[in-house]
């Protein structure tokens, strides 16, 4: 984008969901999706009732932030100087707060329209036709006042204090009830018949409302689960990060860390920094103003003193709003420091200057290296790389400067010279794989553009070169090495495509696997990698900026928890593929086809850091994800994909007294794949409460489990499984009970949890029959292993997914409660609870996972379904594999496959669809993912919560 | 004979209280990012086996010497040592390891490990130099 300001709008502005598809509810109709709490931020109620007890003036505001400042006396901090030598590329040797750099080398920045002195400001920039820059679209509340402000720049009166600075959160009393509202669907139409009166009266939240759990037969609600609004007020509600990147797992956070150990509830953040989005002001500046002391971003939860000085939100360092800053580029005006759009946006992306960077941006350069044994041409799964390649040569991200290469192996390691002027690929073999040398110096990595006819035919050449090869060994661990060589004066990514154990030279590893464990109930050995060469070669890949992304094809043990760390440490992801075949497995073969066209084309960073900064008082100590802690809080990243997720694990050092509310802020540098160095950054600011029930009101259900989850992974490979599942069923046990402690005066015989955590119990349980952590059946190491890799890897949405799947009844698609995406209709079946008692034979049912979508055929299900949306006349001919609806002109066909493709369309990678006929052997595939019905070896959800409430009598 | 016994653990022992002030010193430098993680580790893996051996020679010396108490002190802090060698998972780069070093804390327990050694070997300097001297004022 050329422009200095991309700057399409607020980003809060739509009603922010995982799917970048604009939506908007069909009028008329009573949507169910209409009242999830507080995923608009336009709430009737909570903009109608007057809070009592909000600062209501603006002139009052300024009082508030001189008086907290006068509160929180910020302690003397030391100097930066220290953490700069080390802080390496995000920071190297930045002072940018503090300097105001003249002579702005981009043209095209506003900066250059800026000029000098601000005389000049107004009128050079209100002259300058600046085609770029886009018109102001939201202008805020103040800005009548703004003229007058414009009119002198150096103006002490500073009229109007944008409305998100006043640091001191309204009164618990009146900001629970704004927050909280939403979730009961029935209080919107009597709150506006009462007039507000209802709610103020009202004794508790709706989160916080007991809820027993043994009698409540429905804990599952009709509509999706939505994250639960921080308790703030409005104006910082609007501003706030979307739970989409952003999301912390007690959106009240506890004032000490002895709150925090009562509530017994894990304190975490879900990050999911580099999600493809819509919309993201991005900004071109000389100066990127941060904290001297703590190098902060400016974000829109910093407070302005003057208009000279701002006082940073994590370390209340007060710092100097540097004079470039003072222009606002959108509204054109001078002096409204508070009006830029770092400023009124919690996700912003700066482009940086050179001051961020070590070496000049790398090229994107992507290396393939590829297993062509035996084994290999078996599974056949060459061809699809090389046609899903083909496709999307062009897409691949990059730019004029993009390299591609190509290196295939069995026992021996090959290479292919692909330098222009060739008017064939050159092979180059090297047998001597105890020491790997390049055979070329270069030629092996080339320019896309320039060899793109020599690549074409090698990837059109390379499925049948080995079609006859009988060498059945694999020596992964030299070819990496080789790979590592290649690309370490650059870096870039590395694609390993591995179809079996290696077991040739470095890194040869053992099959560990004993079938006859896979159901054991006890111990379940070998989740841990058995050698550490991958992790060294991870690392040394790291060190150059090299990620390693592993395609493993296989269709028996082949030590993933091993190979796996190749991937987990140098930033790359992991897919797999169990029992791969291209003709006799073609769900996987799509699968593949469909992963690789994503995973080729998707958006790339490379080279990249994340530092999570927290306001000072919170500490973070665990990070959980794909990445190498280099120091302390920073994650180095070599490549950063959309896909990837993170999580932090937070604990309380000091007391939280003194301030009202905690920021949390990502930042995340990377070079874009045309060669621009970019950061991104996401800020979120949470209230601080003192007492208890705020903190169980404010608990996020679903972030907890992801990150209770991710505590899990990481425990069953330092101990052991059981533990792990221990710890599991101890958290809802020790949670439940610090809440029953609090309400005792309830008591029921029954389990009680209050509405916020009425979910946990469910979720605790689906996890523990989650692949990754179940014991009993039947589970094959590597997927146990994948799972793992999985729950540390992704992001939040589809982690959830994947615990948890979305079931729906599609037989009877009703437009009620439709919504409108893109001129289709979309249906919105209710969600049903993941138990056998639901699937009635009568009916046909969608089941979400995720990455898989299964459709299961009752027995009796009505034959005009059949016939309508899957094209055969009655339930004995639908054949057992089917993997595609057919395009039928029917109203029930294209409501289900409008209803399909809106969920495909609201994930990254589209999922495979498995119709499953009822007494197919397909079927126990759809049937494991019955969370709340027995199993031989695990409780049903009815008995698991009988577990909980005896373990919290005892 | 006894003097010799004493002096070479007092000579060990130095060697020891040298080794944990390194640790230390390293391990403070990744708290305060002077380093980063995995140059820190390759440093101090180095020098755990040294530091293993050291150790049990002194504790060996001192049972083969019959000095029973020496020895019994000297018994569980080479126990761990040796404990925490072996109990290494496999995946690991050593007891210290660049990818978890970060995680759960551990920095912090390394770094209290290695105070409380060097407090022990401390206390074992000044036994043996007691014990020395008055080996060779016996002598």
């Amino acid at each position: 984008v050329a422009d200095s300001l991309a700057y399409p709008g607020r980003q809060n502005a739509p009603p922010p969901r995982s799917s970048p598809v604009m939506s908007t509810v069909l009028p008329g109709a009573p949507s169910p999706r209409a009242p999830p709490a507080g995923k608009h931020p336009r709430e009737p109620v909570a903009l109608g009732v007057p809070l009592p007890g909000l600062p209501p003036q603006k002139g009052m505001q300024y009082g508030d932030c001189v008086n907290n400042q006068a509160s929180s006396a910020p302690t003397p901090l030391s100097s930066a100087s220290d953490d700069e030598e080390e802080e390496e590329d995000e920071e190297a040797g930045v002072d940018s707060s503090s300097t105001t750099s003249s002579a702005s080398p981009v043209p095209n920045s506003y900066d250059a329209l800026e000029g000098g002195g601000y005389p000049d400001v107004h009128s050079s920039s209100a002259s300058s036709p600046a085609p770029d820059h886009a018109p102001e679209p939201d202008p805020a509340p103040a800005a009548p006042l703004s003229a007058k402000v414009m009119a002198k720049p150096f103006g002490h009166g500073y009229p109007t204090l944008q409305p998100g600075y006043q640091t001191t959160a309204a009164p618990p009393s009146a900001g629970t009830f704004a927050q909280y509202p939403q979730q009961h669907p029935g209080v919107n139409q009597l709150s506006s018949a009462l007039g507000g009166l209802s709610l103020q009266s009202s004794p508790q939240p709706e989160s916080l409302r007991p809820i027993n759990l043994t009698q409540e037969r429905d804990v599952l609600p009709a509509t999706p689960v939505w994250a639960p609004v921080p308790n703030l007020n409005l104006d910082l509600r609007k501003l706030n990060c979307s739970p989409d990147s952003f999301r912390c797992t007690l959106t009240s956070i506890p004032q000490t860390q002895a709150l925090l150990n009562k509530a017994k509830l894990p304190l975490g953040l879900l990050l999911h920094p580099f999600r493809d989005l819509t919309q993201l002001p991005v900004i071109t500046s000389n100066t990127i103003v941060r904290c001297r002391s703590c190098r902060t971003y400016i974000n829109p939860f910093v407070s302005f003193i003057d208009q000279r000085r701002w006082k940073c939100n994590l370390c209340y360092r007060v710092n100097d709003v540097p004079e470039e800053f003072m222009y606002n580029p959108l509204t054109r005006s001078y002096g409204e420091p508070h009006k830029r759009p770092e400023v009124q946006n919690s996700t912003v992306e700066f482009i940086a200057s050179s001051d961020y960077m070590l070496r000049p941006p790398q090229p994107a350069v992507y290396l393939f290296v590829l297993d062509v044994s035996h084994n290999a041409m078996e599974a056949g799964y060459l061809a699809v790389l090389c046609q899903s390649l083909l496709e999307n040569l062009d897409k691949l991200p990059g730019d004029s400067r993009t390299r591609i290469g190509f290196m295939t192996f069995d026992s021996t390691i090959h290479f292919y010279n692909l330098q222009e002027g060739f008017s064939q690929p050159q092979m180059l073999i090297v047998s001597d794989i105890d020491d790997v040398f390049l055979p070329t110096p270069d030629g092996l990595l080339v320019n896309l553009y320039e060899s793109r006819e020599l690549i074409k035919v090698l990837l059109n050449a390379l499925p049948n070169m080995f079609t006859s090869t009988r060498e059945t060994h694999s020596a992964l661990g030299p070819a990496l090495q080789a790979a590592f060589k290649l690309m370490s004066p650059t870096g870039g990514r590395v694609s390993v495509f591995q179809t079996q154990l290696p077991s040739l030279g470095a890194g040869l590893l053992q099959s560990r696997e004993d079938p006859n464990q896979r159901s054991s109930t006890k111990v379940v050995q070998h989740l841990g990698p058995a050698t550490d060469f991958y992790k060294k070669l991870a690392l040394d890949c790291s060190g150059q900026q090299t990620a390693v992304d592993l395609f493993l094809l296989s269709s028996q043990y082949s030590d993933l928890s091993s190979l796996a760390c190749m991937s987990r440490y140098s930033a790359g992801c992991i897919y797999y593929y169990p029992s791969f075949h291209c003709t006799h497995n073609p769900s996987q073969m799509e699968k593949l086809q469909k992963d690789l066209k994503r995973y080729l084309t998707r958006k790339i960073g490379f080279e990249a850091v994340m530092r999570i900064r927290c306001t000072k008082g919170l500490s973070m100590h665990t990070f959980h994800g794909n990445f190498f802690v280099r120091s302390t809080d920073l994650l180095s990243l070599a490549n950063i994909n959309p896909d990837a997720g993170f999580a932090v694990q937070l604990s309380i050092e000091e007391s939280l007294t003194d301030t009202s509310l905690v920021c949390f802020q990502t930042a995340l540098l990377y070079t874009s794949s045309k060669g621009e160095r970019r950061i991104r950054v996401h800020t979120l600011c949470l209230p601080v409460v003192s007492s208890l029930a705020e903190v169980h009101a404010g608990a996020d259900v679903q972030a907890a489990i992801c990150l209770l989850a991710n505590m899990a992974v990481d425990r069953s490979i330092s101990s052991s499984l059981s533990d792990a599942r221990d710890a599991l069923v101890n958290a809802v046990v020790d949670s439940l009970s610090a809440y029953g402690s609090t309400v005792s005066n309830l008591r029921h015989s029954g389990l009680m949890a209050p509405a916020s955590l009425k979910l946990f119990p469910l979720y605790v349980l689906a996890l523990l029959k989650q692949k990754a952590f179940r014991t009993g059946t039947s589970t094959r190491l590597d997927d146990r292993v994948y799972a793992m890799c999985q729950i540390k890897s992704q992001p939040l949405v589809h982690l959830m997914r994947m615990i948890h799947p979305n079931l729906h009844r599609i037989d009877r698609l009703t437009d009620e409660g439709a919504i409108h995406v893109n001129d289709r209709v979309v249906p919105q079946p209710p969600l049903q609870k993941l138990s056998a008692e639901k699937l009635t034979r009568e009916g046909a049912f969608l089941m979400d996972c995720g990455s898989v979508f299964y459709i299961w055929i009752g027995k009796d299900c009505d034959s005009n379904f059949i016939e309508d949306v899957l094209g055969f006349p009655n339930f004995a001919s639908i054949p057992q594999k089917m993997t595609h609806l057919p395009e039928l002109d029917t109203l029930a066909s294209e409501r289900t496959r409008s209803f399909l493709t809106w969920l495909q369309d609201s994930r990254p990678l589209s999922p495979v669809l498995h119709v499953v006929k009822d007494e197919s052997p397909a079927k126990m595939e759809f049937f494991q993912h019955l969370v709340e019905d027995r199993t031989e070896a695990a409780f049903s959800y009815y008995e698991f919560l009988l577990h909980v409430q005896q373990q919290i009598s005892k | 004979m006894e003097a010799v016994v004493f002096i070479f653990s007092l000579l060990d022992c130095c060697a020891l209280i040298f080794l944990s002030v390194y640790f230390i010193i390293t391990l403070s430098d990744l708290e305060c990012d002077y380093i980063n993680a995995r140059s820190c580790c390759s440093k101090l893996n180095k020098w755990v086996i040294p530091e293993m051996i050291g150790h049990s020679i002194v504790t060996v010396l001192m049972l083969v010497s019959l000095h029973w108490f020496i020895f019994l002190l000297n018994l569980p802090v080479v126990t761990w040592n040796i404990y925490r060698f072996i109990m290494v998972p496999s995946g690991n780069m050593g007891v210290f390891d660049p990818t978890e070093i970060h995680n759960r804390g551990q920095l912090k327990s390394h770094m209290k490990e290695a105070m409380i050694k060097l407090g022990f070997h401390l206390l074992c300097f000044f036994m043996y130099l007691y014990s020395m001297i008055l080996a060779l004022i016996n002598d």
